[in-house]
């Protein structure tokens, strides 16, 4: 049964929350002058004193990772806070040198915003609760005979992360399903791909994410006892994880026990979330204003500069692709998910007449031959131009639909214009009446029996017709034109 | 003001610090002291006073972005009690 099906049968309705964080592609780190791109690096190579943490070093912001955190909070419609200050957060975990992490703790530099997305139930707004600047820690290794932390031998460090500028986003809990989880979570990835503030790779860890989630009576306004979920660090874990999690909440609810609060972990391997660490190891980070530096003062003018220079955001490219080309909002809203994409069906859309043709070919060809050649837009030989060459070839009936498929094969494989594919290879439509119908009669001749069905009521015969058709023509025939033409011959014999 | 023995307890505990039941006790009215002392400052009027948290009155002092040289990792690891080839070497953590 469907989680959601299962939920309604029980009378429950789940409670989710996210918390993001995203590297900032900057030049240098948070704090210091040690490369920020860091991933792939030799280890413990772009560490220095102030990374480190050593005796008398100063930390001081890098101004590009404060401007472009406003940049987010206000792609995020968030309020910007005048005031804002950096708090140590406490904590012994080796994973950062300091023993404490710098980071926001009352005067975050965002709060208050909303994302807008698109899940199949329509349009939804999730409530943006904070965004705030923080480092991110060094990476940890542990080695023992399992390589799982509680089975360590020892523990190795490399802090070439620790430093890097980390942007949290916090929602409120507004989201009621791991579906429009995972579509907040591509929304928000796209909107941060907009600002080209980071490369948003999950794999590589540059976009994270966890979750709260609980459970309650469908229509309570209290909330339910919460868990919290680390490690969902792909859309798909996102989502396998939130629907294995509400599962078992609703499973210990119905048998009568209690959720216990806890930090729970999404094992990725055997898809299911274990016990982290429960409420009473809870930290107790102890935040403290950061004495060494000084607090910031984001100005009006400084906001409203940073505003002005927005770019276009996935949603409002969704309107103005409706607005200007008059395709589906569906498609508008597949198109702008991804930025490589949407400029591609842009550019192809310019050069034709007919924009929602050719959203058709690249939502279903170019989608289907990208994912099964595992490439993207940037990396494809096939142009906007081939694009509108194709729908322009299709449009005006000089090749059939079926064979649209293969020339777009081609095209994708080769990089060949469309127009050039279907002359050498000789694709275009017959459009010469008189040998299609010469063809048309060869067929009916040869069928008898199917013609006899026909003409004794049996209607689907004629698509069995039309078939032998195409096959004989090698997909060069018009089907809905054969199909008319068998209608006329018959019903005139 | 006070602060009592399981809260001189709990703060040890996330300093890391082993306190036998005699530093507890000695703790607990030592601490209870030094807060009644700076809960005099209460005494006073502060109503429309924001708090200070930085001795310093200036604000937006910031480093552009830019990328400094790093310490190699020779130097990096130079003071590590323990390492292991390219790493710093710390014991099992829980
Ligand atoms: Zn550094």
């Amino acid at each position: 049964m469907s989680l959601e099906k299962l939920l309604k049968e029980k009378g429950y309705e789940a409670v989710i929350g996210l918390e993001i964080h995203t590297e900032l592609q900057t030049n240098s780190k948070m704090f210091c002058g040690c490369p920020a791109r860091v991933f792939g690096l030799e280890p413990n190579t772009a560490v220095c004193p102030i990374c480190l943490g050593l005796p008398g070093t100063l930390p001081v912001p890098n101004q590009k990772a404060v401007e472009w955190t406003v940049k987010i909070a206000l792609a995020l419609n968030c309020k910007i806070n005048e005031f804002s200050q950096f708090h140590r957060k406490n904590y012994f975990y080796p994973d950062m040198p300091k023993n404490y992490q710098i980071s926001q703790y009352d005067y975050p530099i965002g709060v208050n915003g909303y994302l807008e997305i698109e899940t199949s139930k329509g349009q939804k707004r999730i409530r943006i609760h904070r965004v705030h600047l923080e480092e991110d820690t060094g990476k940890l290794v542990h080695v023992g005979r399992t390589g799982r932390i509680s089975e360590a031998e020892y523990s190795l460090i490399d802090f070439n992360r620790a430093g890097v500028p980390l942007v949290e986003i916090v929602t409120e809990a507004d989201i009621e399903t791991p579906e429009e989880a995972k579509v907040f979570m591509q929304t928000l990835r796209s909107v941060l791909l907009t600002l080209e503030v980071s490369d948003c790779n999950m794999e590589e860890g540059s976009l994270r994410c966890d979750a709260n989630v609980s459970i309650r009576p469908k229509g309570s306004t209290s909330f339910g006892t919460k868990t919290e979920i680390k490690n969902l660090n792909s859309f798909r874990a996102l989502e396998k994880g939130l629907e294995y999690e509400i599962k078992r909440q609703l499973e210990t609810v119905l048998s009568g026990k209690k959720v216990v609060q806890e930090t729970r972990h999404w094992d990725d391997a055997n898809k299911r979330t274990v016990t982290l660490r429960t409420k009473e190891e809870a930290h107790d980070y102890r935040y403290f204003p950061e004495p060494d530096m000084v607090p910031m003062e984001i100005s009006t003018q400084i906001v409203e500069k940073i505003r002005s220079e927005l770019p276009e955001l996935p949603f409002e490219k969704k309107k103005r692709f409706i607005r200007e080309y008059s395709i589906k909002e569906k498609d508008a809203g597949i198109l702008v998910s991804d930025k490589e994409m949407a400029e591609f069906f842009e550019e192809a859309a310019r050069l034709s007449n007919n924009p929602q043709a050719v959203a058709n070919i690249i939502l279903s060809e170019l989608l289907y031959h990208l994912n099964e050649s595992d490439v993207w837009f940037s990396d494809i030989r096939i142009t906007p131009k081939h694009i509108s060459d194709l729908v322009n070839l299709l449009e005006s009936g000089k090749i059939s639909s079926k064979i649209a498929k293969e020339v777009f094969a081609e095209a994708f494989k080769t990089g060949k214009n469309p127009e050039e594919i279907v002359r050498e290879r000789g694709l275009e439509q017959i459009s010469d009446d008189t040998m299609l119908e010469s063809i048309i009669y060869e067929v009916l001749n040869e069928n008898p029996q199917a013609v006899k069905d026909f003409k004794e009521g049996k209607k689907q015969a004629i698509g069995f017709l039309v078939g032998q058709v195409m096959k004989k023509t090698q997909g060069k025939a018009n089907p809905q034109m054969v199909n008319e033409k068998i209608l006329e011959i018959l019903s005139n014999n | 003001m006070s602060i009592s023995k399981d809260e001189v307890r709990h703060v040890a505990k996330l300093a890391r610090l082993e306190l036998s039941e005699e530093e507890i006790e000695k703790f607990s009215n030592q601490l209870s002291q030094i807060l009644e002392h700076a809960a005099r400052v209460q005494e006073l009027d502060l109503e429309n006073l924001e708090p200070l948290t930085h001795a310093v009155d200036r604000r937006n002092v910031f480093r552009s972005d830019e990328v400094k040289e790093c310490l190699s990792r020779e130097e990096a690891l130079s003071n590590a009690p323990e390492r292991e080839g390219e790493f710093f070497k710390i014991p099992p953590i829980v």
